[in-house]
């Protein structure tokens, strides 16, 4: 297999190589390829220690750490659900909770058909909307239960 | 004045006169206007105006901290009024059009207040309850101007500050800061002009000023509104500090993720080095600077100052042992200085209007002003700048508007996750670093919390512990596996079964945090159940025996509670097992790749 047969890998490296950074680095590099490619596959691993200088376990070392990394293609859609302490007083568990149960999901994850992906976020940075969700990145403030159902539905497609 | 400061103001007096020409539409697009739903209105003001065939100028700014009342959309005709349209939805996209901006007659229903003119049925907006108390410095700019355009900061005062700096001795400088009074606003509240002064005493070539917006608290958003409102006062308090100081570089650190911060500040970069303002040569006057953005992943420890560094340079944003302190050792080995964004903010108006005017603010040993965050059971949701000496009680029943249904508020929580609860009872303390120190209690970043009386203090002790839980690097071992027992603890309250000496073992997880931690993160991390437990320790007790006076329901936090465990079984590589592999060596994934 040769590298231009490898679309996936041209892709990581494209994103190295025209990362928006001045300063290019491991954490800047990663970022970049999750940026573009959605998560990191393996071959991000090594085209980053390459371009970087670095070795394999020291790119790990960060991939592992950051939580916002991800190492399987994502979802179709992504839910987000704000647990942060202003969204909490303002009812954050009651959506988490009903989201969890459409999605049957106990925690966050994904749904076996790979079409919803659910997390849970510390904080989106909206409190003064609390409670806040968020939709394929699309914010949504001071959501209600119902809204919030409606959109979760939406997204799983069809019937709730 | 220089002649490359005065062709700027020249070209920026022509440019609002034009702006000021025809009629303006502000929308507030920022993170909060997003969740407000801003984009959507955005849209139907864009396609109205081009129905009719307007000539209207539509800019997109910044939040005014009205967060409650958003979208907020602001309408200035030539001539004619100005007013701020509250909670303006796509359908009231029609009647603002074809009324305000067509025909110039305000629409009063929706009208929030006026701006500069009186409008009969519609209160100036400076009489707002939200607006009466508050003195605008470091957010001057905020929904008022498109964030980074160069000409319309330069209209409103910017660069002044800068082109004036400029113009004196480094040492000047860095004296008209100390006598400011001006003191971090991350949390420590550290003099600035002496922590520069360390920055400043280091004859290093290269020297790095790093504007910290990691901005992790949960609870606090005005460092990310300072940046998609106003990034141009950031870079040049920036450009200001590095004069000050002698430096070459500096870095704006931000949370990847928070778009409209990262995309605004990274244009007004370019329009700065486009217009000679950052670069070599600035204005002129042979000083050269230059500054970009850095971003990091979700850290809530990368916005420790040490931890920062090592994001910076790319790696896990974990503390670095001090002494070496940044002014000696920073990022990449070099001299480094970090502030807070607020804090550099404020710097471009204290140069232009001297270290006097800006001492006269706030009180004794608190200058100037602090940029609050209001969230949670109150009315008035948003953001407030108002001068130190204020009360709590003021902040949030006067400029809040209290809960929103009129309950009691039984508590602020403070000082973000790793602060504490502030009883209603405090709330008559003055706004005031040392005032609350001594209290013990925490402004921080300005995050306020409010809590009304249907709110269980343990619950929400569960929330900020799990959150500094979640959130521990792991470096240090008291940190990482204190914050998990103490969340142990807490959930057996929580679900009433505790067991005898609970209360005792938490103190004495608490106290190894305290000693035996690098950073703040686990010297303060007791702190949540420490103050909950002085202010509401009879709630707390009840709840341990199961005698709780709130229900407290299920509680799903987050699955990746550790650092590095989203990695599910074991990684491709080595790395787990603790072989050292170096990507210069054959690899299978790179099997064949032909690099």
């Amino acid at each position: 297999m040769t590298t231009a047969a490898d679309p996936l890998r041209e892709q990581v490296r494209s994103a190295i190589r025209d990362q928006p950074f001045r300063t290019r680095t491991v954490l800047s590099s990663l970022l970049s390829v999750q940026d573009s490619v959605g998560y990191l596959p393996e071959a991000a691993i090594d085209e980053v220690a390459l371009a970087t200088d670095a070795t394999i376990n020291e790119v790990w070392g960060v991939a592992s750490f950051y939580p916002n990394f991800r190492f399987k293609p994502p979802a179709d859609h992504t839910v987000e659900v704000c647990w942060g302490p202003t969204c909490h007083v303002l009812g954050a568990q009651r959506l988490l909770q009903d989201a969890l149960a459409q999605l049957g999901l106990e925690n966050e994850g994904e749904t076996p058909d790979g079409r919803v992906g659910l997390k849970l976020n510390t904080c989106l940075g909206v409190c003064a909307h609390g409670p806040a969700m968020a939709f394929d990145h699309a914010l949504v403030g001071r959501i209600t239960p119902e809204t919030a159902r409606a959109r979760v539905a939406a997204m799983r497609g069809g019937a709730a | 004045m220089s002649d490359a400061f005065t062709r700027l103001e020249e070209r920026a007096t022509v440019r609002w006169a034009d702006l000021n020409a025809k009629p303006w539409i502000r929308v507030g697009t920022g993170l909060m206007g997003e969740a407000a739903g801003a984009l959507e209105t955005l849209d139907a003001i864009r396609r109205e105006v081009s129905k009719l065939g307007l000539d209207a100028t539509i800019t997109e700014v910044g939040t005014t901290g009205l967060c409650y009342a958003e979208p907020l959309v602001d309408v200035q005709t030539p001539g004619g009024p100005r007013i701020l349209y509250a909670n303006a939805a796509p359908q009231h996209a029609p009647a603002i059009v074809e009324c305000h901006v067509k025909d110039g007659r305000p629409v009063e229903e929706l009208a929030l207040g006026s701006v500069d003119v009186d409008v009969p049925g519609v209160p100036r907006r400076e009489e707002l309850p939200m607006m009466r108390l508050q003195r605008r410095v470091a957010l001057r700019n905020a929904g008022e101007i498109e964030p980074g355009d160069i000409d319309q900061y330069v209209a409103r005062g910017g660069f002044a500050g800068l082109d004036k700096a400029l113009a004196m001795e480094p040492g000047a400088v860095l004296e008209e800061v100390k006598q400011s009074g001006l003191r971090g606003r991350g949390g420590a509240a550290f003099p600035t002009g002496v922590k520069w002064g360390f920055l400043a005493g280091n004859s290093s070539p290269v020297k790095y000023i790093l504007c910290n917006c990691e901005e992790g608290d949960p609870g606090a958003f005005n460092d990310k509104t300072v940046l998609e409102s106003d990034p141009l006062t950031l870079i040049e308090g920036c450009v200001i500090a590095g004069y000050a100081t002698g430096a070459s570089n500096g870095v704006v650190f931000i949370r990847h993720g928070h778009d409209a911060p990262i995309d605004r500040t990274r244009k007004a970069i370019d329009a700065c080095y486009a217009d000679g303002l950052l670069g070599v040569d600035i204005l002129g006057s042979g000083f050269s600077f230059d500054v970009e953005v850095s971003l990091v992943g979700e850290s809530y420890v990368a916005g420790e100052e040490t931890a920062l560094m090592e994001a910076v340079e790319g790696k896990r944003s974990m503390p670095r042992f001090r002494p070496p302190f940044p002014a000696a050792y920073g990022v990449w080995g070099k001299p480094s200085n970090i502030n807070n964004i607020k804090t550099i903010a404020y710097v471009p108006e204290i140069i232009r209007n001297g270290a006097e005017w800006f001492a006269a603010i706030g009180t004794e040993r608190s200058k100037g002003t602090a940029i609050a965050c209001l969230s949670g059971h109150v009315r008035y949701s948003g953001l407030v700048e108002v001068p130190f000496g204020l009360t709590m009680r003021q902040v949030v029943e006067e400029l809040g508007g209290g809960d929103p249904d009129g309950k009691p508020i039984k508590f602020l929580q403070t000082g973000g996750p790793l602060g504490g609860l502030l009883a209603s009872e405090q709330l008559d303390m003055a706004l005031d670093f040392d005032e609350m120190a001594k209290a013990g209690a925490m402004f921080g970043s300005g995050g306020l919390i409010v809590c009304n009386d249907e709110t269980s203090a343990v619950d929400l002790t569960r929330v900020l512990v799990a959150f500094d839980q979640m959130e521990s690097c792991g470096k240090c071992f008291p940190c990482r596996l204190g914050m998990s027992h103490l969340l142990e603890i807490l959930e057996r309250a929580c679900a009433g079964a505790s067991r005898p000496g609970d209360l005792e073992l938490m103190e004495r997880v608490g106290g190894n945090m305290r000693s035996g931690s690098l950073c703040g993160h686990g010297q303060l991390g007791y702190n949540p159940v420490s103050s909950a437990l002085s202010a509401f320790g009879a709630e707390f007790e009840a709840q341990m025996r199961g005698e709780g006076p709130l229900p407290i329901g299920p509680f799903v936090g987050p699955k990746h509670a550790l650092r590095g465990a989203q990695l599910e079984g074991e990684t491709p590589t080595a790395a787990v097992k603790g072989d050292f592999v170096y990507a210069a060596e054959p690899v299978p994934a790179a099997a064949g790749g032909g690099a």
